[in-house]
């Protein structure tokens, strides 16, 4: 059974030009198991789309396809396609460098992972990494990405203090910052709120609702409200296929596919 | 949503009809706890007895020449006849010799850390820890002569002047020695820092080299403050290869290439001659013992100090 939904134009008229990435026939291996089955569909420029499904679906793998971290560990597999417009590059074939791939593609975890550095740092890190010393384009961009995250008024006075002496949903928020400090094209996000308590996640949420006016979105969630919430567009999976893709009111007010009515309303999962 | 109702309680557990105190498994509690804490407490009062043995030996060695002289001359001669008790020679042995040591041991060892934590596949590093322990595991006496008959006149074709007995090939050799103490103990502070810290790294497009340097090193601090804090004191303390590889004239010098003696070989070889308990020159050993207990015990506080401010809250 294979699902294209790269035909399926779900709002409207949308020419490919504005997706930020199609996914081709993208299947994924963890040695000989099978993670991730003909996977085909899109990530429209500067939405939010919504990875969700129950535990073990392949979501976050999925989402790490995007950003080549599978490549970190030895026995895993790619198949398929994942372009990168405008460049229309193939982000996962072998000519691909994947950490130029990361350079564009940045990522928030799950659980807040700040690095044992000050909070200045940890945004400069990327920019670091690059190489990038002038202490005047440093000071710029790290401003920058705190207030993009809506850090800055809460940490400008504390910049050089430990990132460990933050809140949970700050340190968050702080990984947030880390990501956008290098103007990505797309954000990736695996379940950024899960280990946060409800009024961080609702300031995730609002920082989300934010960005997308800058950078394309995927999101990883196993909370079907937040996705509601969120997302534009949503991607039911199940078992390392995608068995439903549209958008997301659609999706959630009327799925054409039972299994994804059963989820989404809670008879499964 | 619903969750099961089920009371939790296991069915072979009798419904004690009292909830009274069971006095048998408070005692035998209580009992097991008195015997934890005298077997822990064993290591607290050897420590205590050895610092209680080398204070008031050294103290009525302090009867004899004052703390002044002690610290300031500049000759160590406690066995002749025109006597001199001035520490300092065998201070500097034991410096010079120690920071030869750490200059090869500190690099070489965090370098093999963190080419075993974060660069070599597991087939390497599983091959390459037991070699490494075993230099561990080589008695030092063997790096004491391999340092005389090996090393000397491998460096004495570099270095012709440079005499059979020196602080240079002793503190060599035991650099080596030293490695996977550094390495061991670095690798494993490495190894504990979590992987999301990495792929967070990684994730910014960072390679494996700057993820080593930049996040996990840092990550590790602590733990790798620790591992050099105990090569230092396994250098300033260890005593065979310096006693056969460095000579034993005490010769206040901050040279290398020149012969000394380190404290720890002043120690054995006075131990080992036949002074007569109670003289002098017997006394000697316990102020030069505690001289070398307080520069390792400042090691410590320091590693502590580092550990306390450097705590890991990932």
């Amino acid at each position: 059974m294979v699902k294209d939904f790269s035909s399926e134009h779900p709002v409207g008229d949308v020419s490919p030009s504005q997706y930020k990435s199609e996914v081709r026939n993208l299947s994924f291996y963890y040695g000989s198991f099978s993670a991730l089955k003909n996977i085909n569909m899109m990530l429209h420029e500067k939405k939010v789309t919504a990875l969700i499904g129950p535990s073990g679906c392949g979501k976050s793998t999925f989402l790490r396809c995007f950003n080549r971290m599978h490549d970190l560990y030895p026995g895993n597999r790619y198949m398929g396609d994942i372009i990168l417009h405008p460049d229309n590059v193939n982000i996962l074939s072998r000519s691909v460098d994947p950490i130029e791939v990361r350079m564009r593609i940045s990522m928030v975890f799950q659980k807040p992972n700040p690095f044992p550095k000050s909070i200045y740092e940890n945004v400069a890190y990327g920019l670091r990494v690059r190489g990038v010393r002038r202490r005047a384009i440093l000071d710029e961009k790290v401003e920058d990405a705190l207030r993009g995250a809506a850090l800055w008024d809460e940490v400008k006075d504390r910049l050089h203090q430990l990132a460990y002496n933050l809140s949970g949903g700050q340190q968050q928020r702080l990984c947030i910052a880390r990501a956008l400090a290098t103007d990505p094209e797309i954000l990736l996000f695996d379940e950024p709120t899960s280990a946060l308590d409800p009024i961080a996640t609702a300031s995730i949420e609002e920082l989300i609702a934010d960005l997308k006016d800058k950078v394309t979105i995927l999101i990883v969630t196993h909370n079907m409200q937040q996705a509601a919430r969120v997302s534009d567009y949503t991607a039911y999976m199940y078992l390392g296929e995608v068995i439903e893709f549209g958008v997301t009111d659609t999706i959630f007010i009327k799925p054409k596919n039972k299994q994804t009515e059963d989820y989404i309303t809670g008879r499964f999962g | 949503m619903q969750f099961p109702v089920t009371a939790r309680r296991s069915d072979n557990t009798p419904d004690s009809s009292t909830l009274g105190y069971n006095y048998r498994r408070h005692l035998s509690e209580r009992f097991i706890e008195a015997m934890l804490f005298l077997t822990a407490f064993v290591s607290v009062a050897i420590t205590l007895a050895i610092v209680v043995m080398l204070v008031t030996e050294s103290l009525s060695f302090f009867k004899h020449v004052s703390l002044w002289e002690f610290l300031t001359d500049t000759q160590w001669t406690p066995l002749f006849d025109n006597a001199h008790y001035g520490i300092l020679p065998l201070v500097s042995g034991t410096v010079v010799s120690s920071a030869v040591a750490l200059l090869v041991a500190i690099p070489m060892g965090t370098i093999t850390a963190i080419y075993l934590s974060e660069f070599a596949p597991f087939t390497v590093r599983e091959m390459a820890k037991p070699f490494l322990e075993l230099l561990g595991g080589v008695p030092t006496v063997v790096y004491g002569y391999f340092a005389l008959l090996f090393v000397t006149p491998l460096l004495q074709k570099i270095f012709p002047e440079l005499p059979g007995f020196s602080l240079l090939s002793a503190g060599l050799v035991m650099g080596i020695m030293i490695i996977p103490y550094v390495s061991s103990m670095a690798e494993d502070a490495m190894r504990a820092v979590p992987m999301h810290l990495r792929e967070g790294s990684y994730a910014m497009g960072a390679t494996r080299f700057q993820t080593a340097v930049r996040v996990v090193m840092p990550g590790a601090f602590s733990g790798i403050a620790a591992a050099y804090i105990l090569g230092i004191s396994r250098a300033v303390g260890e005593t065979m290869v310096v006693a056969i590889a460095a000579g034993m004239q005490p010769n206040l010098t901050w040279n290398p290439m020149e012969p000394a003696a380190t404290i720890t070989a002043y120690i054995v070889q006075v131990s080992l001659g036949d002074l007569p308990h109670g003289s002098i020159g017997y006394q000697t050993i316990f102020a030069a013992g505690l001289t070398l207990l307080l520069i390792t015990l400042v090691f410590n506080i320091i590693g502590h100090l580092l550990r306390k401010r450097f705590r890991e809250v990932y």
